[in-house]
């Protein structure tokens, strides 16, 4: 196995209506757009393994049919469907709440007996979700090769350890999910309650972090086999209680590779940034201009300063129109982990630039100076090679951009 | 029996739209279908054994409602990908 290395950078672009590849030339000015692979089919995440440059992996659905989860081994010549996708097990529908092998939940649903065993549910959803979308991809530690997680909605965390052809629950997740009031719903993704931000320590692969949207952050110091809510600090307006555990509105959740003991956050509730040993996030957002918010979904980190990260505000008040404060379209940069912000819309359009960027859709690469890219919904997608402060048209007419993750070939 | 394929699933089919699979209920058809064609069945039944929202099969002319429906070797399957708007 290799590590992804090279002088070109690579873009692996994921799409309502397929996946992309733009490569560059190795000083980033020219572009070469390949594609579509699996035109028609939502793409929600797109990889390549940091531990292996031979291996990707795509979460994917289309329109009329379920979810599943395509890999390649050879740099995403051939591809291959995993045999067994993320899936929930099977409900329990017996009255002594032991599976039945001759029922199921769907024949509960049917007969709508009522009757239910003690975990499975004739509403279909106690112990008797299905994966709807498998929206979310993360490698697994650097001690262990072929290992992803894998984050749905409903919310729900799957590990594969062959690289992704199958797939099994994180049980203790999933679990914590099921018995928590309030994280078991569904909504249409990529906006409603899903499983993002799955976030592995380098220095130890049991210590990890998930968040769902509208849910929160948690935990998790086993491997996955118990978790507790990390929430303290963060906002939820839509939440009685200023001190409740859970129930907030994380949207992208981001371990610096420099320093993973800090955190920071783009919330439905502003931007944080929280130092681990504080175990409390600070809205760190407060510091944006105020005619701006600092309301979005992606923010990217710098490769190596602790202290700079990069947000896409979008507006977040009266019904949420989600696009560009204003229509002028800016990313906002903070040199001081988030005491303070400054503006960059070089290149960016000055007036009726109304951009969304989804939380996937942002992303830097590892080269110097670092580039920096996004992906709107509109199939635009705006490169930076000068660390955020000017932006070029890199490619136009793309479907809706759901992802973009950077890497070298 | 005979089972056609919608366009959606044909990947799986190598491109046919009309298979021949096995089975007394549409849960063994389908199981069928699967060992030919690896992964097809879980892009239509969730693993709860509920159909997915979009997709419908019919045995003759009649709409099944689950996948513990009875099928007889004379039977002939449509599997529809039904319209959703848009």
């Amino acid at each position: 196995m290799a590590k992804p290395q090279g002088n070109h950078v690579q873009l692996l672009i994921g799409t309502r209506k397929g996946a992309f590849t733009l490569t560059s030339d190795p000083v980033r000015s020219t572009w070469k757009l390949e594609g579509p692979l699996y035109l028609g089919h939502i793409v929600y995440h797109y990889m390549v393994d940091p531990r292996d440059a031979s291996s990707q992996i795509m979460a994917m659905k289309a329109g009329h049919l379920g979810p599943t989860v395509f890999f390649s081994k050879d740099g995403g010549k051939t591809w291959k469907e995993s045999s067994k996708p993320p899936q929930f097990p099977k409900a329990v529908t017996h009255e002594n709440g032991k599976p039945d092998p001759d029922k199921n939940i769907a024949e509960m649903d049917a007969d709508k007996s009522g009757e239910t065993g003690k975990e499975g549910g004739a509403d279909g959803k106690k112990d008797g979700s299905a994966v709807s979308v498998v929206f979310w991809l993360s490698p697994g530690h650097e001690t262990q090769p072929g290992v992803w997680y894998a984050g749905s909605a409903p919310p729900g965390m799957f590990i594969t350890t062959d690289g992704g052809d199958t797939w099994t629950p994180v049980e203790g997740f999933n679990k914590y999910c099921q018995d928590t009031d309030g994280l078991h719903g569904e909504g249409e993704t990529p906006g409603g309650q899903l499983t993002h931000s799955i976030l592995i320590d380098p220095r130890d692969p049991n210590h990890m972090y998930v968040s769902i949207s509208v849910g929160g952050t948690f935990e998790s110091h086993d491997a996955g086999a118990t978790w507790k809510p990390l929430n303290k600090g963060v906002e939820a307006e839509w939440l009685p209680d200023p001190e409740a555990e859970h129930g907030h509105d994380p949207h992208f959740v981001v371990m610096h590779p420099a320093d993973p003991d800090r955190l920071y956050q783009q919330n439905h509730c502003g931007i944080y940034r929280m130092d681990r040993k504080d175990g409390k996030w600070i809205r760190v957002g407060n510091n944006m201009p105020k005619e701006i918010g600092d309301i979005g979904f992606p923010i990217v980190t710098h490769p190596h300063d602790v202290n700079r990260a990069w947000v896409f505000p979008m507006d977040g008040t009266t019904v949420w129109p989600r696009t560009s404060p204003g229509g002028r379209p800016a990313v906002y940069e903070t040199t001081d982990a988030g005491e303070s912000w400054h503006r960059h819309d070089l290149g960016l359009p000055t007036e009726h630039g109304y951009f969304t960027v989804k939380r996937q859709a942002m992303c830097a690469d590892a080269q110097l100076p670092m580039g920096l890219y996004f992906g709107t919904t509109g199939g635009e997608i705006w490169g930076s090679l000068d660390e955020g402060k000017s932006f070029d048209c890199i490619v136009r007419h793309l479907p809706e951009i759901y992802s973009i993750t950077a890497t070298l070939v | 029996m005979l089972v056609h394929i919608p366009s959606p699933l044909r990947s799986y089919t190598n491109g046919a739209s009309k298979v021949e699979a096995e089975g007394t209920s549409v849960d063994e058809m389908l199981d069928h279908l699967d060992k030919q064609f690896p992964g097809i069945k879980f892009r239509m039944i969730d693993e709860q054994s509920r159909m997915r929202q979009h997709i419908r099969i019919f045995v003759n002319k009649d709409t099944v409602e689950t996948v513990k429906a009875p099928l007889k070797s004379a039977d002939e399957v449509r599997i529809i990908c039904a319209l959703s708007g848009g």
